[in-house]
Parts: structure tokens; sequence; C-alpha cells
């Protein structure tokens, strides 16, 4: 997919075009915030990377004014500003997603997918379907290959999450906010917990694992290889 | 001692004393023209009204005995002690009779009244002093003419006694004034002198100074108190930040080399590709650590130093606490620990608070008891006196009571817990935390075990 990324640090910039690359994507570089809002308007984008601070005009306004023109390429703030407020701001700004820098290339390659995934009013499917599983959000039913399972609330909202994304690896950043709506870093790793009682109950009685862990990013939810 | 009246002008009690004394003294002019004016037109009225009684008099006398007869009562009258004026003319408006040897010109040519005073002479009054009178004029039928007419030096005379008492009041006053000024103006300068010696200094560099209190509470006093408090606040301020960069020297040096060592390391490893991708790895975890230490101290002093980190609205103190419960409990299980729940609250018990930074103090507060507690770990919450106090207590080692003060200080480990993993931030942020929630953090020992307490007061304490 096309990427727009908006970056005035020559070395950031060569890092994110050489992994978007890698990753079979295909990243355009503008090293200012002027040249990013003009590319912004002229051609047609998947996602937008911006970086916070640029240099003539900084990524909020640069996307605020994309917004303004109706535009709504999802779009991910890269900031040195982390606190609670200036993630607020960012994401008030008409950003869809948030990421302090440092970052790992891993996190901001699976915030990039799914947000490109995104269609827009996929919360309002009521039923989710990948492979043999099936959610039902307004039953409150789960159930793989025909069989009923029993999940708890938070169990439910995390493996919706997960098949909403089906396809993309998702890190552990990313269901903490999304699922669990905190945004600091917990010093031990709840979520695997987590994610090890989800697939208990989802993949231990079936033959094929559809609940996959990629090492060094995160997990990954999809149909069974062999079930085609 | 001119330049020192002219700052005397500067200071606002002196320039607000000469506007009062102004304004005072307009007012105090204008009630006394005004007085005097109506107490002199009242006397005026009561001449005329005199002076028109004798005038029909006389012309009645004209009418009943011809011009000798109002002649000879015009001569008599006229020779009586402290008499009215009185002059007979002839229509050319030459004096024929009378007790006034010379007046203004003019006045016999005007039939009626004369109001405004006018000079004349006396024949009784050689001292040369002048006279003022009104008077009215008569025309009998035969063409001559009669003036009466009252000497005004009386109510003259008044207003010249209220004009210097009047002089004297004012000047008086504007010599008080001034006094006045001069003492209370001096003293306020010499308050501020001290003020701006003080300040100089504290500018120069003298952070222990402070303005001068002189302990009778006016407004000097009440002013310099608040900037002392500001100054003390500052001082805080300023002591986070240094120590911050002390912290960032001292201990986030030491994981750098750290990293920087295990760099060198990974290069000199380019034949054994294996060995050489686990530094790598190594090196990032490490990487990870110190953005970790370094946003935890960089939130800690954001939020100590009470910038808005974030706001606080309204939260719901049991969703804050079972959703904290509900991430964690599976993974306290999972370590073969108990974490229980007890909440001992009314469903709508509300704080002010932010739900971000409520909820990491308490993580971190149930992270301790996982890495440091004993098997069993109670999330409790009560109320107490419009306080909601929530516990975080295990029954593991516990903190030595001596050491319990010193681990809320960042970067401070104590012994047990230096083989595992953290940055020694933790406690600090919780503390943080709760007292940007105006709470208060409190460890208590537990037997065996430790107590970890959030005060924070409950919603209705606030101010809306």
């Amino acid at each position: 997919m096309k990427i727009l990324i908006v970056e005035d640090d020559e070395e950031a910039a060569k890092f994110l075009i050489k992994g978007f690359g890698e990753a079979g994507h295909n990243p355009i570089h503008a090293a200012d915030g002027e040249t990013g809002l003009h590319l912004a308007k002229t051609e047609q984008f998947d996602v937008l990377v911006l970086d916070r601070m640029l240099s003539k005009l900084d990524g909020l306004s640069l996307l605020k004014e994309v917004r303004a023109q109706g535009d709504n390429t999802p779009a991910l703030i890269l900031s040195a500003l982390g606190a609670v407020d200036d993630r607020v701001e960012g994401l008030r700004s008409g950003s869809d997603d948030y990421l302090t820098k440092p970052y790992a290339f891993s996190e901001l390659l699976a915030r990039i997918e799914v947000l490109a995934k995104r269609t827009g009013n996929d919360d309002n499917d009521t039923l989710l379907k990948v492979g043999e599983l099936e959610l039902d959000r307004l039953s409150r039913e789960v159930r793989r290959e025909g069989r009923k399972l029993l999940l708890q609330p938070r169990e439910f909202r995390l493996l919706a999450y997960l098949m909403k994304n089906a396809g993309t690896v998702v890190t552990r950043t990313m269901l903490l906010e999304k699922v669990w709506d905190y945004h600091f870093d917990p010093q031990t790793n709840v979520i695997d917990v987590h994610i090890s009682r989800l697939r208990g109950k989802i993949d231990k009685d079936f033959d094929e694992p559809m609940l996959l862990t990629i090492r060094g990013a995160g997990y990954k939810l999809q149909e069974p290889e062999n079930t085609n | 001692m001119f330049a020192k009246v002219t700052s005397l002008f500067c200071v606002t009690a002196v320039r607000l004393s000469i506007i009062y004394t102004l304004i005072f003294g307009i007012l105090a002019v204008g009630i006394v023209f005004y007085m005097t004016g109506a107490t002199v037109n009242v006397l005026r009225e009561r001449y005329q009204v005199s002076i028109d009684t004798e005038v029909t008099g006389l012309a009645r006398i004209y009418k009943r005995g011809g011009v000798n007869s109002l002649i000879r009562t015009l001569d008599r009258r006229a020779r009586a002690p402290g008499a009215n004026l009185y002059i007979v003319a002839n229509p050319q408006g030459e004096i024929i009779a009378g007790n006034v040897p010379q007046m203004q010109n003019g006045i016999m040519r005007k039939i009626g009244w004369t109001l405004r005073p006018f000079k004349y002479e006396r024949f009784d009054d050689e001292s040369n002093t002048e006279h003022r009178a009104i008077a009215r004029v008569l025309e009998v039928p035969n063409g001559m003419r009669v003036l009466v007419g009252r000497d005004v030096s009386e109510y003259e005379g008044f207003r010249e006694i209220v004009g210097r008492g009047f002089k004297l009041a004012l000047g008086t006053m504007v010599a008080l004034g001034l006094l006045t000024w001069f003492f209370v103006g001096r003293g306020a300068l010499k308050r501020i002198d001290q003020v701006s010696k003080s300040s100089r200094r504290i500018m120069g560099g003298d952070k222990s100074e402070r303005l001068p209190v002189t302990g009778t509470h006016d407004e000097f006093d009440r002013l310099s108190e608040n900037l002392n408090h500001m100054l003390d606040q500052i001082n805080h301020l300023d002591d986070g930040v240094k120590q911050m960069s002390d912290n960032i020297a001292h201990d986030l040096k030491t994981p750098i080399t750290r990293l920087r060592n295990k760099a060198e390391e990974a290069f000199s490893l380019k034949n054994k590709p294996e060995e050489q991708q686990d530094k790598i790895a190594d090196i990032i975890d490490d990487c990870d650590g110190i953005v970790k230490t370094f946003d935890a101290l960089l939130m800690i002093s954001r939020v100590e130093s009470g910038s808005t980190v974030a706001k606080l609205e309204p939260l719901n103190a049991t969703d804050i606490l079972t959703d904290v419960y509900e991430l964690y409990e599976a993974l306290v299980e999972d370590e073969n620990k108990v974490l229980n729940i007890m909440l001992s609250l009314p469903n709508t018990l509300k704080i002010m608070g932010n739900r971000e930074l409520l909820s990491q103090a308490i993580s971190n507060l149930i992270d301790n008891a996982v890495k440091y507690g004993g098997s069993e770990i109670t999330l409790l919450s009560e109320l107490n006196q419009n306080q909601l106090l929530i516990k975080i207590i295990d029954n593991g080692d516990g903190i030595d009571e001596d050491d319990r003060a010193k681990v809320v200080k960042r970067f401070v480990r104590i012994d047990k817990s230096r083989n595992k993993s953290g940055n020694g931030l933790g406690l600090s942020l919780v503390k943080a935390i709760t007292e940007m929630h105006k709470g208060k953090f409190e460890l208590k020992g537990n037997n065996p075990g430790l107590i970890a307490v959030l005060k924070i007061p409950v919603l209705d304490q606030y101010d809306a």
C-alpha cells in the first residue's frame, strides 16, 4: 500500500522507507510539512505517517488541513511527546493513532496495517467471522465449528478486536490500548496471560491453532492454514 | 530631597490622597460658595422688602402732603443715626437733598431697582473708606426722583468673613495632607525599597532570601507572604529539575554505558552471527529499558510540577479498581498467587481524577506486590471520612520501617530488590500521581507484608 511519510529527520526517514519497502509497501517521503501537505492533497495514499514536530508546518496542523478538505485517509502521528494530554491533543486533531518515539518498527508497521484495513464502519458489524470462528456482538455468542465457547466479557472484546483485524499482526500495546483503554506500559506482560487464556478457549480443543504469536511483534488471528 | 519628593508622587497611596484632596477641595469650595450666595440672597431680599415698604410709604406721603411733605420726611429720616440712603433729585438727576454727597454716576437716571451694589460716600464718614449700597429710584408725578437705598457692607462683610475662614481651613487641610503624605508615603517607600532590595538579592542568586514580613498583616505583609510562597514553590520546582538532571547524569549514564559496551561486543562478534544476533536483541531490550526509565522520569517530573499532564474529571471509583483488577487477575493467577478484590464503596462514589494515571499507579503497586510480595495480594478499597482509601496489601517480606520513606524517592532501590528488574521509579510515580490528586501515599507494615495506601478525596470535597 502507498504510505506518505512526513519526517524531517533524514536518518529516521531512511529507516522508515527501508522498513516499509521491505514489508512490501510503497513509501513516499516528504522532508517538511509543506511538501507533505502538498503531496497529501494531490495524491491518494492508503495511510499517512506524520511526525508531530516538523519544519515549516507541524504534523497536527498539516493533518487538520487535510481533514478540513474532507480527506479521511487514516493517519498516524509520531511524536516524542508522550504524556497523556499530548496524546489526547494528537488524537483530537484528527489522527487515528498516535505512537511515541522511540518505537519498535514492528509496532509502527502493525499499527499502519491495521489502520489501512479499517473501512470506517466495521465497528457496526454485528457478526464477525474468521474461517469457522464466529462472533456475534448482539447475542454475545462465540462459536468455532459450531461449538459454543464461553468467554468472559473482556475476552470477548479481545477476540472481537483480533477478529476485526484478522490476518494482521497486532501488538501487545495495541491490545492494551484498544481493548483495555490503557496507554501506559505495565511492567509485567499482562497481555500475554490474557492471550493465553483466550487461546485456551478458542484453540485448545481444536486441531489447528488460529491465534498465533508472532515473535518480536505480537499476535495474529487467522484462518487455520490447511482448512481451505 | 527633590528626588525624594518626586518619588513620593510615584507612590499610589500618595497619588490617591492627592486626588481625594482635590475632589474634596472642589466640593468644599462649591458648598461654601453656594451657602454664602444663598445667605447673601436672603439678606438682599430682606433689604429689598424694607426698601419697598419705605418707598410705598413715601409715595403715600407725597400723595397726601405733596413735595414739601416728602422732603421733610426724607430730611428727618436721613438724619437719624445709621439711616438708609435718601436722595431727592430733579428730573435731570441732579441731587437736591439727601444724605449722600456723592455716588456712582447714572444711578438716578434709572427708575426702579439697582441691585448691583454701587459706590457712594457718606457725610458722617471721613475715613474715605468705600461704601456700597443697593437702591430703588422712585419717580413722583412732578418728575422729581426719590432714591431709597441701603448699605450692603453688612452682607459683603459676611462674605469676607466666610472667605477668610474658608481659606484658613483649606490651608490647614492642605498642610496636614502634605504632612500625612510625607510620613505615610515615606513609610510605604521604605517598605517597597526593602522589598526591592530583597528581590535584587534573590535575582542575584540568593535562593534563601525572602521578602521582609513585619507581622502587621497589612497589605505589604500579605503581598510579601504570597510572593514568598511563590518563591518557595519555584525553589521546590527548581530542586526537582536539579534532581532530575542529577538523576539523568547518574542513573541513565550507567545503562547507556552498559549499552555501549554491548554494542562494541556485538561489533566484535562478526564471525559468530548467531551470538551477534542475540547480543543485538539484548541491545534493543536495553534501549527499551532506557526509554522506559526516561519516560517514567519525565512523567514523574511533569506530574510533580503540577503542569497539566492530564485533566482531572469525575470518575467512578469502583470502575477504576475493577478494571485494573480484571487486567491483573489472570497474571497473578499465572504466578500461582491470589489477587483478591474487596470493595466496600457506594457504587456511585466518584473522585476527581485521571483514569489513566490512577490506573497506572494501582497497576505499579500490583506489579510490585507480584514481584516482591507473598502468595496473596488484596486490592481493598473503602471510604473513610470523605477519603477514598485504596490499599494494595501483600503478605511478603514487606519493607523495613526505616526504608519506607526512602523507597518513594527516585531511583532508590532497597538491597532486596536490586536483583529484580525495575528502575526504582515506580513508587515515585505513585506518590506523584497521588499528590496530583490532592491525596496522600503511605506505606505501612502488614506483619508480614506491606500495605500501600492511596488516600484520595472523594468528589464532594472538591471545589466544583
